[in-house]
């Protein structure tokens, strides 16, 4: 099949311009002609079998998770506007090229141009509705690099802005759209989609649905209220706005009024909607366009009133209203892309666009003054035109409509007072531009355009006077096609002919043309009454709305995020109550089932100790070392808390990390001021005092909740394979280096990479040194007190002793790699303390940095090695061995990832004090420094 | 028992948060400590507080306190160590860079200075 080629040929086309260069303009404009010019012919090549009745498919899977395939299909509809598209497309290629002028990049204009019409091409040929969708955006954002093309205009950019962000928000509410219809259907392909109209209708989402995806719709064919992008994006160059103002970027918007008509029209909902939408953008654009002074403005807003009237006719309930929709679409295209190219030939051979400056041009380009003539009699439609056809199908219509019921009059009534506008301003347009007395003062001396940019637009008139004349011949064949998938009810005949007798549609054809004549003749009365109201510019309208909202989102963010940990800190605390408080107050009582166990003196005791230091460490915090003290009182009485509840091994690591906790902060304290001042406000600390109760008690209440309801533990499963699979009786350690030791492996790595980053940031760090103690007391000269260094240096080996001991009986006895780790480091920190970081330096001459690292890379290693015997990561094999004066010690390879974990403590721990603790010795007033000085 | 427990838990929790709620950095640090002594406390019973059970299996004993909050707690204590440690260390670092040790963002107030 090759329908996907007429979607891809263009595609490969968007790339062909750029490989030619600017100044062959030939060349660039027709080798960027030939791949559409296939396509073209390709879609040709179709059209007998799709007008006989013939849909084509062509599916491939592109994202099945989605429900996204690559479909496409050829039907009437899709012809219809393939031969648009493709057809005007050529004819604005050809034009380009001479309007284009020679500082302008040619090869990009062209890109652009071809990947918008690819988009446009997806849209009308996609068979499931999230590609449309994608196909959608697409034509969004390369219509945003079109109407920006002269990018270093402000007009342009803030024009094309404004185009991408109304069209593009319409897209997303589209999505949203289909993705509902999705939902109601269960499949995005489009034939399944507009075969189940009752499935649709039935539901409740029917109507947010339509809602959204007339949305999409209506910003994209720019139906009131969101017309206002379009006249400003009439800062594009003017092929642009004749090829996305005519067949394609807003045609998309009724294209798919007319795509969904089976399956989302014929509801109350939809009549109403669409049919009011469309009578309204109709009269209120006519009236502006008749009031505009720039041409492309007067054409901007009369494009804007045939969407409505288009729009108008797609929601009509009455036979032939579709069919009449479709044919205008197909009338429109082809008189307003020759009016706008006309309009680019004024602009570029007079240098302006200016209704008044502009007069007598007939006498200069007559060839254009008859061309764009002829195309605005179709546009006012005036009898032997094809837009007379499709004005007299829109009238007859109307008169046909139920719509309104008792008011049903007013629709035909309103219809024809929106030809009279339509008349009025294509009068106007003509006989002030081309009329008149010859104009001075022109920036450029105006003569006929060359021929070939002049021959789109007679192709164009031609198509425009033949259809007028012999529409049967030329377009009931395509109509029909279209009108087949379309409409789902039986089609009434289609009898196209200038000539239907003495009726009401041609006596109101008739009053249409006499009242735009009349119209015209009063139209400055029209333009004194317009001047008393205030003038009011969209652009400025949508960018100051704009403004104001980034400036909103941007007072919220500060608001939020004001730099201030506190209050990042507040907002946390109160969602953390919040939640828990909730969960807490679904409880029916907060004491559980289970039985309390009795208290003891000691208990109490230690537990009055624990607050009373807890809160002294609070309270007292801004004495700091005397906070310090009584939180290492707090870290004490926990570690005695596990010794009292049966967890030796928790207790041992609490107290070793305690002490080297509280080294770390000591010397920490010695950089940092040693008091804090009185800052925070009466009322800061109330609210923080409340709060602090309240998470206290919210923690409190937990607790206890959760200790007096009986427990269900999986801990089962690990005390009984806790010596038969991990060959270890200590349970902790063997749920630390076997059960969990991936885990673990994640917590030294974590370790360690907490000891780099400390490393890092203690690089080159400048410190203010005190040369005294908060109370004014120089520090002690007597750096290595005798009796420390004396202790410490003995100390060393018999806790490395112990440290090994604790090590190798860690799997059946409380201990382990963690623990015997901070007793080294502990060890080794004290004998840093006892003869200062110059001596100790000297004597362990190793870095610290290797060490832990090559602790985490033996623990990693342990587990990879399983690999080699086809295990697991980290399943570890054990036998027992017996080592005199130890005991029985069990040789697991746990033991080695234990080793892992024993080196990364001690590395880690080391790296991270002995580096602080060079920093305090660098200036530090010592014996030595002070003879110096002396 | 479990009363006393939770009270002890719910006191270091509260004066921790007041802690981390302060200005400056030392403060916050320490507070942070505290509050994970709590949090570890807090995550230790969650296994029940046995007292006097067996913390190494043996044979005809079947009175174990839960090792699997242990072994949770154990590794929690060794990261709050490292947690600790960086914390204070940034706070260093960062009365060495900008010479003050307060916790909130300071350059949002520079431009006012250069008013003045």
């Amino acid at each position: 099949m090759s329908l996907p080629l007429i979607v891809l040929l263009p595609l490969l086309g968007s790339l062909v311009p750029l490989l030619s260069s600017n100044r062959q303009r030939n060349l660039n404009a027709w080798s960027t002609a030939l791949l559409p010019a296939i396509a073209l012919g390709i879609v040709i090549a179709h059209a007998p079998g799709v007008v006989a009745g013939e849909v084509y498919h062509s599916s491939m899977s592109w994202v099945p998770q989605l429900g996204l395939d690559l479909a496409f299909r050829l039907d009437g509809l899709s012809l219809l506007f393939l031969l648009l598209i493709l057809g005007i497309g050529l004819l604005i290629i050809l034009y380009a090229r001479y309007y284009l002028a020679p500082e302008d990049s040619m090869p990009r204009f062209y890109a652009y141009l071809m990947l918008f019409m690819t988009s446009m091409i997806g849209i009308v040929m996609a068979d499931n509705l999230l590609l449309l969708w994608v196909f959608w955006e697409l034509t969004s954002l390369s219509s945003f690099l079109l109407i920006g093309y002269w990018y270093q205009q402000s007009e342009a950019r803030r024009g094309a802005r404004m185009a991408l962000a109304v069209t593009g928000m319409g897209g997303l509410a589209m999505l949203a759209g289909f993705l509902l219809i999705g939902h109601i259907v269960g499949t995005y392909d489009m034939q399944t989609v507009l075969d189940s109209r009752e499935l649709i209708q039935a539901d409740p989402r029917y109507l947010p649905a339509l809602l959204l995806v007339l949305l999409g719709a209506f910003t994209k064919s720019a139906q009131f209220p969101f017309h206002f992008w379009l006249p400003h994006a009439m800062a594009a160059p003017t092929p642009v706005s004749a090829f996305l103002h005519s067949a394609t970027m807003v045609k998309a918007g009724v294209f798919l009024l007319a795509r969904l008509h089976p399956a989302l029209a014929g509801s109350q909902l939809w009549l109403y909607i669409v049919t009011l939408t469309g009578l309204v953008t109709m009269i209120y654009a006519a009236y502006f366009a008749l009031l505009k002074y720039d041409l492309k403005g007067v054409l901007a807003f009369s494009t804007v009133s045939h969407l409505g009237l288009i729009t108008m006719l797609f929601g009509l309930d009455s036979k032939l209203a579709v069919v009449a929709g479709l044919f205008h679409i197909i009338n429109h295209a082809t008189f307003k892309a020759a009016l706008f190219m006309s309009s680019g030939i004024i602009d570029h051979e007079t240098g302006t666009r200016d209704i008044r400056k502009l007069s007598g041009l007939r006498r200069s380009m007559p060839m254009t003054a008859a061309l764009a003539g002829l195309a605005a009699a179709s546009m006012a439609g005036v009898p032997l035109f094809n837009g007379f056809i499709s004005k007299e199908m829109m009238l007859t219509e109307t008169l046909e409509s139920g719509l309104l019921g008792g008011l049903a009059w007013l629709i035909p009534v309103l219809a024809t007072l929106g030809s009279v506008l339509s008349v009025a301003y294509s009068l106007r347009l003509i006989r002030n531009v081309f009329f008149g007395p010859e104009a001075k003062e022109l920036p450029k001396t105006p003569h006929e355009a060359p021929f070939w940019m002049r021959l789109p637009m007679l192709i164009l008139v031609g198509l425009c006077i033949v259809i007028g004349l012999i529409p049967a011949v030329m377009v009931s064949g395509l109509l029909d096609a279209a009108a087949r998938v379309t409409i789902l009810a039986p089609r009434p005949e289609l009898h196209l002919s200038i000539w239907h007798g003495f009726n009401l549609p041609l006596l109101m054809s008739a009053i249409a043309l006499a009242g735009g004549v009349g119209i015209y003749a009063v139209r400055r009365n029209l333009f004194s009454f317009q001047r008393q109201f205030p003038q009011r510019n969209a652009l400025m309208i949508f960018e100051h709305s704009v403004r104001r909202l980034l400036q909103w989102t941007q007072v919220t963010i500060d608001r939020l995020e004001n730099g201030s940990l506190q209050r990042y800190m507040l907002w946390l605390i109160v969602a953390v109550l919040f939640l828990t408080g909730s969960g807490l107050l679904d409880l029916d009582q907060l004491q559980g089932s289970r039985q309390p166990q009795p208290l003891d003196g000691l208990l109490l005791a230690g537990a009055g100790i624990t607050i009373l230091a807890g809160l002294g460490t609070a309270v007292l915090h801004r004495r700091r070392l005397v906070s310090l003290m009584m939180l290492s009182v707090v870290g004490l009485m926990v570690s005695l808390a596990f010794a009292r509840f049966s967890a030796p091994d928790l207790a041992l690591t609490q107290l070793a990390v305690e002490v080297v906790t509280v080294i770390l902060l000591m010397l920490a304290l010695f950089f940092l001021p040693q008091r804090t001042p009185k800052e925070s406000s009466g009322a800061r600390v109330v609210r923080d005092v409340l709060l602090a109760a309240g998470f206290g008690g919210v923690v409190a209440s937990l607790n206890y909740a959760l200790l007096t309801r009986p427990l269900d533990s999986i801990s089962g499963f690990f005390l009984d394979n806790s010596v038969s699979g991990g060959g270890g009786h200590n349970v902790v350690n063997v749920i630390l280096v076997d059960f969990r030791g991936f885990d673990t492996l994640g917590e030294i790595t974590v370790l360690c990479i907490a000891a780099i980053g400390i490393y890092k940031l203690l690089n080159r760090l400048r410190l203010f040194m005190p040369s005294s103690d908060s109370e004014g007391r120089p520090w002690s000269r007597d750096l290595h007190p005798m009796l420390l260094a004396t202790v410490s240096q003995s100390l060393l080996p018999l806790a490395l002793l112990v440290s090994v001991f604790i090590f190798l009986r860690g799997h059946n006895e409380p201990g382990g790699g963690f623990i015997a780790g901070l007793v080294t480091a502990v060890a080794l920190i004290l004998l840093y303390i006892a003869r200062g970081v110059d001596w100790a330096q000297q004597r362990l001459s190793f870095q610290y940095q290797p060490i832990a690292v090559t602790g985490v890379a033996i623990a990693t290693l342990t587990g990879l090695g399983s690999w080699l015997f086809g295990h697991n990561f980290l399943t570890s094999a054990f036998g027992h061995f017996s080592i005199p004066y130890i005991g029985e010690i069990e040789l697991a390879t746990a033991m080695l990832f234990d080793l892992g974990v024993y080196l990364t403590v001690v590395g880690a721990t080391l790296m991270i004090l002995a580096n602080l603790g060079k920093l305090t010795t660098r200036h530090r007033p010592s014996k030595e420094n002070e003879k110096e000085t002396v | 028992m479990e009363a006393l427990y939770a009270t002890v838990t719910g006191f270091l929790a509260a004066s921790g948060l007041y802690l981390a709620l302060r200005g400056r950095t030392f403060p916050v640090v320490v507070g942070l400590t505290l509050l994970s002594y709590a949090v570890n406390l807090f995550l230790f019973s969650t296994g029940g507080l046995t007292t006097n059970g067996a913390a190494v299996i043996r044979d005809g004993v079947n009175d174990y306190a839960d090792p699997l909050p242990q072994a949770l707690v154990l590794t929690a204590i060794v990261i709050g160590f490292a947690m600790t440690a960086f914390s204070v260390i940034l706070a260093m670092r960062v009365r060495g860079d900008q010479g003050s040790d307060q916790v909130n963002d300071q350059r949002g107030e520079e431009p006012k200075e250069e008013k003045s």
